[in-house]
């Protein structure tokens, strides 16, 4: 993958829908259509702004993309899906121009198909079971499903009018949903199609969870989620934001005295780790999720607007090797820093960022520090960081999750000069819950523990997402929500 | 949205306000925070402690000092208009019980966190004797809510405009040294909460200090509300805001309060800040 312009890719595009003949495609010559690289903005130009990087496929690339698909009858895509989208239904539909049925299909079993198609790590789902990309020896080669996703929810949205699904009549029954993230509002959406009437409490004042306050608006800009959501919750579900369950009510007050006849909990993952090094309390050291969140949730990307402060270092060193790492580093860049270095303990094999943002990541003037690891943080005399001491280290034997596992180099100590450094660990679970309902059992990670149904260990109250799965993704957390609200429905029904 | 139902100006630029915000009046404790967010899209989430509530007629009620660009923000919204967004009760609430004599000791603008506090150990039996301190008179506050509460009462000035001429932390030493003592509770500026704390370590007299780190979510999320207690990181925002006063490390706090000065500062020229103070109190 390697930057090419956008009125490049389209020019190409249009020229071979034009030599093609669709009528009489044989799997060889499919195998032949070039996969549709996705239009990007410039990357020295997006570096330095908020809006979306990739533009989105053009007509014609989707034509050809969605031309790719074998149609395989095992469909091997679908099992690599965790919410089963029928892939290549939504991609027929989508080559024969019918981009209507396309979306229905997926609509199905996804609820927010402009985000998963935006933020799903395809290449290790759908991607990396599909025929094309083994036919082709190249995973990256396989049919890019994302990007046929997005483009019809895209058509959608754009055509104005989304459709609703269908509610069941009125039962009577009350269902708190807690936390409005993917879990949250995928379980929202199910449990009020049955009929039931869904409260959805929101800590903050927007709703979408990570989508809206930790996922940047140059890779899911936020007016697409406000929309999805919108529609979502057209269905009549009521919202209360700046509701803590746990302080502003707890858990076990909303089923006894405020007639809830079932909760899930969707509160994700959202306690920040850091390394207990030297120097982690300097001024200028931030969780990713802090950075993040005064970047998105309170757009301090627009300082003029904005009233809330952000770091705005020249030299800003971001700690760890996930999406949370890549969306801090190139968030860095878009609030002012020169130079970002993205400092991580593996290699670039390792690590488990999307692909594509690493690559948009190092086109847009990332700089990689492989094999490191800070050591202690270094303060001037006021307090504030002045740079990163590290040490190098080699990979090793594997380890419990397979991969190889780093081993320092004896006196291989550097010092990295920075005005600020972002920690992007990953995130545990946020212990509040579990704190003011001690009826709910977690395990030793503090990750609420469910059964098969997605019931907790207390009466009537279901857990599911990142609070149960650990730091996982959008998609699990929406099949999780999705569970969960079927147990939910089940219990009520039989009531 | 939540209306402010009352507003009053306590002194140059410390402003009190009644807010509707029924549910927070309900389930609120002594020593719990609220957020607040003037506006949804480009304001500022501030933490402030709830100073008092009405359970009955659903009201909470907040006191601030205006120091930059959201206190003052949020401080020219008048009686009618509303709030777009209040988070709360944050925090653990403070543990009260009856442990004999407590000794309330507030700063500045502290003092307005205190005063739940010092009720509630009053209420729950114990002798309370309160020392509230302020830079002048002008800017001493609830020193009358104070007094009805408090077994006794002690004022001082940096200044000695009024009350006695000293810092609060020489009352604080003369009671300790009188001895029978058994809590100590220390709210104000994070450098009279330190000194404080180094007052009554010799005594070996329990001191609680309630917090006020820079905070962004107030649920755990950010981590910047973070300090070292006893050599651990703590939230304050779920784990606080009330620590073991001898065991934080308030050099640190101090520090990382600083944080974000020249953003702060060039959004907020002290001298339009006093300006616009001045148009207030108008
Ligand atoms: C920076 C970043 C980038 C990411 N990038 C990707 C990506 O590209 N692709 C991908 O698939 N995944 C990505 N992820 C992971 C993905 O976002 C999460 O797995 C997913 O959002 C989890 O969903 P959830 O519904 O469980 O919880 P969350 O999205 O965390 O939502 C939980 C919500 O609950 C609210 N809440 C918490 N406690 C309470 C309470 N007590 N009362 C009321 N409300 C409460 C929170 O405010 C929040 O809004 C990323 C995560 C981060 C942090
Ligand atoms: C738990 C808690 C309870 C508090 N209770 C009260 C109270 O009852 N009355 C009161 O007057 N003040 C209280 N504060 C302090 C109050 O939150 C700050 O004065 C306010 O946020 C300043 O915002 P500003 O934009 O007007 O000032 P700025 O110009 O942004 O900052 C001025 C100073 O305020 C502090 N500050 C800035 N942003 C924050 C933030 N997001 N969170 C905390 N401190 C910040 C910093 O020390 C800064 O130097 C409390 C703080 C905490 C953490
Ligand atoms: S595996 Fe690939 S080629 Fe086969 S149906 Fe799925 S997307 Fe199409
Ligand atoms: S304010 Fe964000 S963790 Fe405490």
């Amino acid at each position: 993958m390697s930057y090419i312009p956008a009125d490049t890719l389209k020019k190409e595009a249009e020229n071979l829908v034009k030599e093609i003949d669709f009528s009489s495609l044989k799997p060889k010559d499919r195998l032949k259509i070039p996969m549709q690289e996705m239009p990007a903005q410039e990357p020295k130009a997006r570096a330095k702004n908020i809006q979306e990087v990739a533009i989105g496929y053009y007509e014609e690339q989707v034509k050809l993309e969605a031309e790719r698909c074998l149609q395989c009858k095992n469909a091997p895509c679908v099992k690599g899906c965790p919410v089963a989208i029928d892939i290549p239904g939504f991609i027929k539909a989508a080559a024969e121009g019918d981009y209507q049925k396309s979306v229905n299909i997926i609509k199905k079993s996804s609820m927010l198909p402009a985000i998963c198609g935006r933020v799903c790590p395809q290449e290790t789902q759908c991607m990396a079971e599909c025929t094309v990309g083994k036919s082709l020896k190249d995973m990256d080669k396989s049919v890019a499903i994302g990007r046929i996703e997005r483009f019809v929810a895209d058509w959608e949205r754009a055509k104005g009018k989304m459709s609703i699904p269908e509610i069941a009549p009125a039962t009577g029954k009350k269902v708190g949903i807690v936390g409005s993230g993917p879990a949250g509002l995928t379980a929202a959406a199910d449990v009020r199609k049955s009929g039931h009437e869904v409260v959805l409490f929101e800590a903050f004042h927007k709703l979408g969870g990570v989508m809206i306050y930790g996922i940047p608006e140059f890779r899911l800009p936020k007016e697409i989620l406000d929309k999805e959501i919108e529609n979502l919750l057209s269905m009549g579900v009521r919202i209360k934001k700046n509701f803590l369950v746990g302080r502003t009510r707890k858990v076990k007050d909303l089923i006894e005295k405020d007639g809830f006849d079932a909760l899930f909990i969707g509160t994700g993952a959202g306690l920040p780790n850091f390394m207990n090094i030297e120097g982690e309390n300097l001024v200028g050291v931030s969780s990713a999720n802090e950075f993040l969140t005064r970047a998105n949730l309170m757009k301090a990307y627009n300082p003029d607007k904005a009233d809330t402060p952000i770091f705005t270092g020249k030299r800003t060193a971001v700690i760890g090797g996930g999406n949370v790492a890549m969306d801090a580093a190139r968030m860095a860049l878009r609030v002012g820093a020169e130079e970002v270095y993205v400092i991580y303990r593996r290699t670039e094999k390792e690590m488990p960022a999307r692909r594509e943002e690493i690559v948009h990541a190092r086109e847009e003037g990332i700089i990689f520090s492989f094999l490191s690891s800070p050591v202690r943080i270094l303060g001037d005399e006021t307090g504030k960081v002045k740079g990163i001491e590290c040490l190098k280290y080699e990979l090793g034997e594997p380890d419990d999750s397979g991969r190889r596992k780093p081993v320092a180099v004896k006196g291989s100590e550097f010092i990295l000069e920075m005005d600020s450094v972002i920690m992007a660990l990953g995130n545990s679970s946020n212990p509040l819950i579990s704190q003011t309902a001690p009826e709910i059992g977690v395990n030793k990670w503090g990750n609420i523990t469910v059964d098969e149904d997605g019931k907790t260990s207390m009466d009537r109250v279901y857990a599911g997402g990142d609070i149960v799965l650990g730091a996982a993704t959008v998609i699990l957390a929406m099949g999780e929500g999705r569970r969960a609200a079927a147990a939910i429905n089940k219990l009520l029904a039989e009531e | 949205m939540s209306k402010i139902l009352d507003k009053k100006l306590l002194s140059r630029d410390v402003v009190q306000m009644k807010l509707l915000a029924p549910e927070i009046a309900l389930e609120r404790r002594a020593g719990q925070f609220i957020i607040i967010q003037v506006d949804s899209d480009f304001s500022e989430r501030i933490p402030l402690t709830i100073a008092d509530a009405d359970a009955e007629k659903g009201s909470i009620t907040i006191i601030f000092q205006i120091v930059g660009k959201s206190t003052l923000k949020l401080a020219q919204k008048n009686v009618g208009d509303h709030v777009e967004n209040l988070l709360g009760p944050l925090g653990k609430p403070t543990h009260i019980e009856k442990v004999g004599t407590v000794v309330c000791v507030g700063g500045g603008i502290g003092v307005a966190p205190l005063h739940p506090i010092a009720q509630a150990m009053k209420k729950a039996g114990n002798r309370v004797i309160t020392i509230i301190g302020a830079r002048n008179k002008e800017l001493l506050i609830l020193e009358d809510e104070m007094r009805a509460i408090a077994d006794e009462l002690i004022v001082c000035t940096d200044d000695g405009s009024y009350g006695r001429k000293c810092l609060v932390t020489e009352p604080l030493r003369e009671i300790c040294e009188k001895g029978g003592v058994d809590l100590a509770v220390a709210i104000g500026p994070a450098i009279m909460m330190k000194f404080c704390a180094e007052t009554t370590r010799p005594f070996g007299v329990k001191t609680y200090a309630s917090l006020n780190t820079i905070m962004v979510d107030g649920t755990g999320m950010c981590g910047g509300c973070r300090v070292t207690v006893g050599g651990e990181t703590k939230f304050v925002c779920v784990d606080g805001p009330e620590f073991d006063a001898h065991l934080v490390d308030f050099d640190n706090m101090m520090l990382r309060l600083r944080s974000y000065k020249p953003q702060e500062q060039d959004a907020n020229h002290a001298c339009r800040l006093q300006a616009a103070i001045d148009e207030l109190r108008r």
